[in-house]
């Protein structure tokens, strides 16, 4: 366990979360590569604060930032695709690509 | 490890229990013996996956949650976090419960495991605050240091409001008594329609575990941990959490279980306010 | 011990976060997902950090049961009982992501990273809630505000009726 390690880690969750987020065309599941990205960032905090300046608060603030930031995430786009649902009935990226009302 | 395997016995003692309460105390252990020969009830395309995930997660999830179970000064692991670790694993029901559900592709099933969703959802954040509110009143998260903070004043002395919605949504979170809705009657068993053989014993058996864990919970948080004359610290924190553990499992049958939407309505509009200001207080007291 | 568990947990974590793209059932999906970040949760614990880690071990199972209901009410084929994908331009995403994931590893490995200053404090926990009830308000402040905001615009967006009833 060092802090290489722990980046790696960190790393691998982004990209495979940003496979996902590019690659999927449902709204749901871009968000499930959304939140895997933020999953690496919490790593990555986490680990910079063990090994760089476990001395400071700031990795801690910033992990609880990053988990908080992913509830939001969801909500709010549960809350976009709930409304483009209901007006244009698709949960599809590629059907909502322009931004006629 | 004793600890774990005290809260083992105790959720058997609340299946006995039960069973007396209506009049028939060995009729758990003939349910288990029939329940484990019985051959499973296999439904078309089942998630096999998911339905096991389910069934296996609650009681492993009732073991990890007694693990930070203070008896007097005992305990398996002590933990700085034990109340949000208990937490945690209490949340793991609403994935078990949602899994069953699921896993069998039932409607009923799957309704149940909705409902059960929903009941958590509106139930935890009381439950959340009410633990919070013990917590904020000893300035810690650890359930030794709560217990410990209580000498001379029980915590359900000064916050009864506290206790009893630790109480109520307890039973919310383990689908038990008046909040079992998710398996209730109207539904032919909801998310346990479905589940047969050694699955249904191993899901019940997991509510009983939580249902003994929340009990034995509720002794540091709220009744002075292992606090009282003569005895040892771990036999008072046993007797008040056997005492707990009756109280919850009388509620069966004695009290008529809650439709899903008003015990929702409750939730939200009068418990989330109550333990709020009890927190407030508790918070104006304390600081 | 701690490096076994560490390596393990990471394969895992990395693992189940690649099965959310490649299962059919958008259930195992999500479950998939909530195992990544479980482990990720894990290692949160191997490195002290108590509090956080139970926090996204209890957070990321009610978010992800609460993803459950929605993934089942927006997907096509919620139980993967007929296989499809839904994929757009698979090979271009995983190029992209491979060549990212390469570039991170070297930099990782190349970049001199600085020498530990400080011990982690006895109690991490105690220092987090110290630092954004005091220092760091301004976190915890904005946070608050953007729960509230979330809140808000969600109901609204979410919500049927318009502003001037169930027509508009």
């Amino acid at each position: 366990m060092t802090l290489e390690t722990f980046l790696l880690l960190a790393a691998a969750l982004f990209c495979v979360g940003l496979f996902g987020a590019l690659s999927q065309q449902s709204v749901v599941m871009l968000m499930m590569g959304l939140e895997l990205m933020i999953n690496g960032v919490v790593v990555a905090a986490a680990g910079f604060w063990f090994w760089v300046s476990p001395g400071l608060p700031d990795g801690q603030v910033l992990v609880l930032v990053a988990i908080t930031v992913m509830a939001l995430e969801m909500a709010m786009g549960f809350a976009v695709v709930t409304a483009l649902f209901r007006a244009r009935d698709v949960d599809m990226t590629d059907d909502a690509g322009d931004l006629k009302g | 490890m004793v600890e774990v395997v005290v809260i083992g016995a105790l959720a058997v003692a609340a299946a006995t229990l039960s069973g007396a309460l209506a009049g028939r105390p060995a009729a758990p252990f003939q349910e288990a013996v029939r329940l484990l020969t019985l051959q499973r009830r296999a439904t078309h395309r089942a998630d096999r996956l998911l339905t096991t995930v389910g069934v296996v997660s609650l009681p492993v999830a009732a073991a990890l949650a007694a693990l930070v179970v203070p008896f007097g000064d005992r305990v398996a692991v002590g933990s700085s976090v034990g109340v949000v670790w208990f937490n945690a694993m209490e949340v793991v029901a609403w994935a078990s419960v949602w899994l069953a559900g699921w896993g069998v592709n039932s409607a009923y099933a799957l309704v149940g495991g909705y409902r059960f969703l929903a009941q958590g959802l509106a139930y935890e954040l009381p439950h959340m605050f009410a633990l919070i509110t013990a917590a904020l009143g000893a300035h810690s998260l650890d359930l030794r240091v709560i217990a410990a903070a209580q000498h001379g004043l029980w915590f359900a002395v000064w916050m009864p409001v506290a206790f009893a919605v630790y109480l109520l949504s307890t039973l919310a979170m383990t689908f038990w008594g008046p909040l079992g809705h998710p398996v209730g009657g109207d539904l032919a068993g909801g998310a346990m329609a479905e589940l047969s053989g050694p699955d249904r014993l191993v899901l019940l058996a997991g509510r009983y575990g939580l249902l003994a864990v929340a009990a034995a919970v509720a002794v540091p948080l709220f009744l002075g941990g292992g606090a009282g004359p003569l005895l040892p610290g771990w036999l008072w924190s046993l007797v008040k959490a056997c005492a707990v553990l009756a109280l919850l499992v009388w509620t069966r049958g004695r009290v008529p279980v809650l439709r899903m939407d008003r015990a929702m309505a409750a939730a939200w509009t009068v418990l989330i306010p109550a333990v709020l200001l009890q927190m407030l207080v508790v918070g104006i007291v304390v600081v | 011990m701690e490096d076994a568990a560490f390596w393990v947990l990471a394969v895992l974590a990395v693992a189940a976060g690649a099965a959310v793209f490649v299962v059919d059932s958008m259930a195992r999906a999500t479950f998939a997902l909530l195992a990544s970040f479980l482990c990720v949760g894990a290692e949160l614990l191997l490195i002290d950090l108590h509090y956080l880690g139970v926090l996204v071990v209890l957070m990321m199972i009610m978010e992800m049961l609460v993803m459950a209901v929605f993934m089942v009410m927006y997907m096509m084929n919620p139980a993967g009982l007929m296989p499809m994908t839904m994929m757009h331009n698979a090979r271009g995403a995983a190029g992209i992501s491979v060549a990212l994931f390469a570039a991170l590893a070297a930099g990782i490995f190349a970049v001199p990273w600085p020498e530990r200053a400080g011990r982690p404090p006895r109690d991490p926990t105690f220092a987090l809630g110290e630092s954004i009830m005091g220092p760091k308000m301004l976190v915890m402040m904005v946070i608050g505000i953007a729960i509230l905001a979330t809140m808000i615009a969600a109901v609204v967006l979410a919500t049927h009726r318009g502003r001037y009833g169930d027509d508009a």
